[in-house]
């Protein structure tokens, strides 16, 4: 039994070969990871400092100046999409799982994977065309429509997935005490899933907040400070993208810390996600 | 509550429901009506002679946007070469080969990658890879040079960059759909050619092998992220129409060429070219997701049946 | 059968765990099989303690007991199926010819060479009839197309299936029924010519008529092989084995030559077991 041939040297050498391949694929991955991590730390945190979060842009030549418009612009542009998305996404992710086999969910099933992989600047020329055009103008409004046509697929699935993992028994001891199935769903299982669905909404806000294509020609850009929705407006992703292009050493330090920043918030909500998915996993095992 | 308010609450709730699906199916379709109309200009001007000729000269009104559907093909092609050994080895390491303290951290970093903003790429791209590349196509050797899949002045910037930021960026993406593949494949498959006298790779392989609709549909499905890439390519790829077949050479994309010039397209002719190229785009991504969504699918409806006993996935032989 | 077996109500209740040679059959075999001590844990859950027996050579041993008694357990220890679970840990002794597949610098791939096993599913690769039989050679290193066919024939004729698939081996494996598919599995099986053939429950998936056909084949393979099964089936143990082994919470509780089990156990356990009492 120890006598091992060549063919299962070989064999073995093989299969040996292959998992180096496939723990150094990881490695592969990580360095990436690794490096991204390391150099927007290096470059963003030293211009990371309070007047980043506090100033406005200050034009080329002086140093220092912040973003401030620009997140704000960000976080009004998310706003809005999450106002035009979430509604929208959750009832769908309702009506999926609530009338599985209509021919309706079937279409808006398809519907919410074909809008999941439209490239993102393809989305940006749907809202130009549907919101800029109409007005003559770059405003929040339509960036936030495109972020949250963005967003919608996203909530969509959430929405569907947590539904799908409350147990039934919630539903039917709802509708065997004479409820509706609006009641029902509107009492129990949907309660019993929001946390979860809170979490997707959170983790979708913060993947569209990271989209910069969608904007370049919805919401543009602006140096001033606006909170108008009727006006072009800042965001972050414009505003790096603006910084990186350019030719001065100074506004590539704030490129930089802007990347900072959206890394920042990447991360939190990856773990926050990472954290809520286990809670829930770990509740539902115990009620199913 | 009466039978008929009970049977109207249900169908009112029914019906505000279905609203929303409704609209998500009309936005798709507005979508599409949007670019179609957008474009009827550039497709009744240049007809099919748009996707052969190589001339974009917006001065001249002469719109032929060849370059760029080979730069997106060309770049999404280089990509997958890259990122698809790599995801799949991922895939195998993390569903197979992991010890089990490792397999949850690993997959929450792997896919970590997933969620960093494209402009980050962008700017790592722009400021460290490119600088990287370009001390690379210095450094080799003359007679290379002489080959056209090498040929052209270092630049850095080009389809070497946009292809390695686009491969780091879809191995996450390829990597977790055939982790899911599999992770449906039964436990019994492995098994079988284990007690056969396989080795572990032959295990893996034939697990492989049982699930490689799935497998291609993984890789398909990073395809479709590469294909609509914008920003990180952008800031990467030189953005230079022109068809090349070398990799140092910069050159251009349909979603770059859209990111760069819809802003300052006055001309409509100009615009509605641009929006057909977003046009083919959309219509490019839809086949290709529809493609690996059908092939996932059919992985997916076989059965599962778990063989090894509850205690533990396999990770030994 | 699928009742919670649990912990014995009756401390009066003995289960020896020495070593019990096997009472003398009609005609005495070499040993085939040697356990000695042998326990396997999952992490803290101890699942068989101190199990020796010695499995006598080209005859027909039958595993029975409870579900979770430790015997499909026990099976898989005989070919080192247990190593591909992580937690497990074995201790004692499996020999196979005096060769002991547990000791120091084994090689787990020839062990399972020459130890074939059958599942309680069929489980057949999705690929042509063909190369579901010749992939144990394959990938073993055989390349040469007419010792392949050879060895096609061969194993197909020994699984009684070979005039029904004789005339499409290239059809996939798939397109056969589940008593086709578990016989071709165990022509797979037997196709790297192993010396010992396990059979984990290989017959509860199939109809009667399938189930029959199987046992046939177990009867006429225990001329070529030393065969175990495990089974849930009693009436199938005593059709088919010449010695059984009754295990109960992990333990062997009785081993002995099945007819003698079946009319006269010597513990209480097995006669309840037998008699349905519980299990």
């Amino acid at each position: 039994m120890k006598a091992t041939s060549a063919v299962d040297l070989r064999r073995r050498a093989v299969s040996r070969a292959v998992e180096v391949f496939c723990a150094a694929s990881v490695v592969l991955a990580l360095v990436p990871l690794g490096m991204i991590l390391f150099f927007v730390l290096r470059q963003g945190l030293p211009a990371l400092n309070g007047a980043f979060f506090t100033e406005m842009p200050k034009p080329v030549g002086e140093p220092g100046g912040g973003m401030a418009n620009a997140m704000v612009g960000t976080l009004i542009l998310i706003g809005i999409a999450a106002l035009a998305a979430v509604p929208v996404g959750i009832a769908c992710g309702v009506y999926l799982t609530e009338y599985r086999r209509a021919r309706l969910s079937t279409a808006a099933r398809f519907s919410a994977d074909v809008l999941n992989g439209v490239p993102s600047i393809v989305i940006g020329i749907f809202a130009y065309q549907a919101a800029v055009v109409p007005f003559r103008r770059f405003t929040a409004l339509a960036g936030g429509l495109a972020l949250g046509v963005m967003m919608l697929p996203l909530i969509i699935r959430t929405t569907e997935e947590l539904l799908g993992l409350v147990p039934p028994s919630y539903r039917e001891g709802s509708l065997a005490l004479g409820a509706t199935r609006a009641r029902a769903v509107w009492t129990v299982v949907l309660p019993a899933a929001l946390p979860g669905i809170v979490t997707g909404v959170l983790v979708a806000l913060a993947r569209v907040a990271g989209e910069t294509a969608p904007l370049l020609f919805t919401s543009f850009n602006n140096q001033f400070w606006s909170t108008r929705l009727d006006q072009e407006i800042a965001s972050l992703t414009v505003q790096v993208y603006t910084y990186a292009n350019s030719p001065y050493e100074d506004w590539h330090r704030q490129a930089w810390a802007g990347a900072t920043v959206l890394i920042a918030s990447v991360l939190f909500f990856s773990l926050l996600s990472r954290f809520a998915t286990r809670r829930l996993e770990r509740m539902h095992r115990g009620t199913a | 509550m009466t039978r008929t308010a009970v049977a109207r609450d249900g169908s009112l709730f029914r019906l505000g429901l279905g609203v929303a699906a409704l609209a998500v199916v009309a936005l798709v379709l507005g979508i599409a009506f949007v670019l179609v109309d957008g474009s009827l200009l550039s497709l009744r001007a240049f007809g099919f002679s748009f996707w052969r000729t190589q001339v974009w000269d917006p001065v001249a009104r002469r719109f032929g946007a060849l370059p760029f559907i080979w730069g997106t093909l060309y770049s999404s092609f280089l990509a997958l070469l890259l990122a698809a050994p790599v995801a799949l080895g991922i895939a195998v390491f993390l569903s197979e080969l992991s010890p089990r303290l490792l397999r949850q951290p690993l997959t929450f970093l792997t896919e970590l990658l997933a969620a960093f903003p494209s402009i980050v790429y962008g700017l790592w791209g722009m400021f460290v890879l490119v600088p990287v590349v370009r001390k690379l196509e210095v450094a080799t050797p003359g007679w290379m040079r002489h080959v056209p899949l090498f040929s052209g002045p270092p630049l850095g910037v080009g389809m070497l960059a946009a292809a390695l930021v686009l491969a780091v960026m879809v191995v996450p993406f390829t990597a977790a759909v055939a982790r899911e593949v599999l992770k449906a494949v039964p436990g019994a498959q492995r098994e079988a050619a284990y007690a056969l006298g396989a080795t572990r790779w032959e295990a893996i392989r034939m697990a492989l092998f049982y699930g490689r609709t799935g497998i291609i549909g993984a890789v398909m499905l990073g395809l479709g992220r590469a294909l609509g890439e914008t920003m990180a390519v952008t800031m990467v790829i030189g953005n230079n129409p022109q068809v090349s077949p070398s990799i140092f050479a910069p050159q251009y994309t349909m979603a770059s060429v859209i990111a760069n010039e819809f802003t300052e397209a006055a001309d409509p002719l100009h615009l509605h070219a641009l929006v057909e190229i977003g046009l083919v785009l959309f219509l490019l991504t839809i086949v290709i997701n529809a493609l690996s969504r059908l092939l996932l699918w059919r992985v997916g409806k076989k059965e599962e049946a778990p063989a090894v006993p509850a205690a533990a996935a396999p990770v030994a032989a | 059968m699928t009742r919670e077996l649990q912990a014995p109500a009756d401390p009066g209740i003995r289960i020896r765990t020495e070593l019990r040679p096997a009472e003398p059959a009609a005609a005495s075999a070499a040993i085939g099989i040697e356990l000695r001590d042998v326990n396997l844990s999952y992490g803290d859950n101890h699942v068989l303690h101190d199990i020796s027996m010695d499995v006598d050579e080209k005859r027909v041993t039958a595993l029975i007991g409870p579900s979770g008694c430790g015997k499909s357990t026990l099976l898989r220890c005989l070919n080192r199926m247990n190593d591909l679970i992580e937690s497990a840990r074995t201790t004692g002794s499996v020999k196979i010819k005096g060769q002991d597949i547990y000791g120091p610098g084994t090689d787990v791939i020839a062990v399972r060479r020459r130890v074939g096993m059958v599942f309680q599913k069929s489980n057949p690769f999705p690929k042509s009839i063909f190369d579901n039989v010749v992939y144990g050679l394959r990938i073993g290193g055989v390349r040469d197309r007419t010792a392949l066919e050879a060895a096609a024939e061969k194993s197909l004729s020994l699984a009684a299936l070979w005039d029904e698939v004789k005339d499409r081996l290239q059809a996939s494996a798939l397109s056969l029924s589940g008593g086709q598919q578990q016989r071709l599995c165990i022509a797979r099986a037997i196709a790297v010519e192993p010396e010992i053939l396990l059979m984990d429950e290989p017959c509860s998936a199939l109809d009667p008529i399938a189930t029959l056909k199987i046992e046939e084949l177990i009867y006429s393979l225990k001329e070529r092989y030393t065969i175990v099964i495990v089974t849930h089936n009693l009436q199938q143990a005593a059709r088919v084995s010449d010695k059984t082994a009754f295990f109960w919470l992990g333990r062997l509780v009785e081993y002995g030559v099945t007819s003698d089990m079946f009319t006269n156990p010597r513990e209480k356990l097995t006669e309840d077991y037998i008699t349905g009492r519980f299990g």
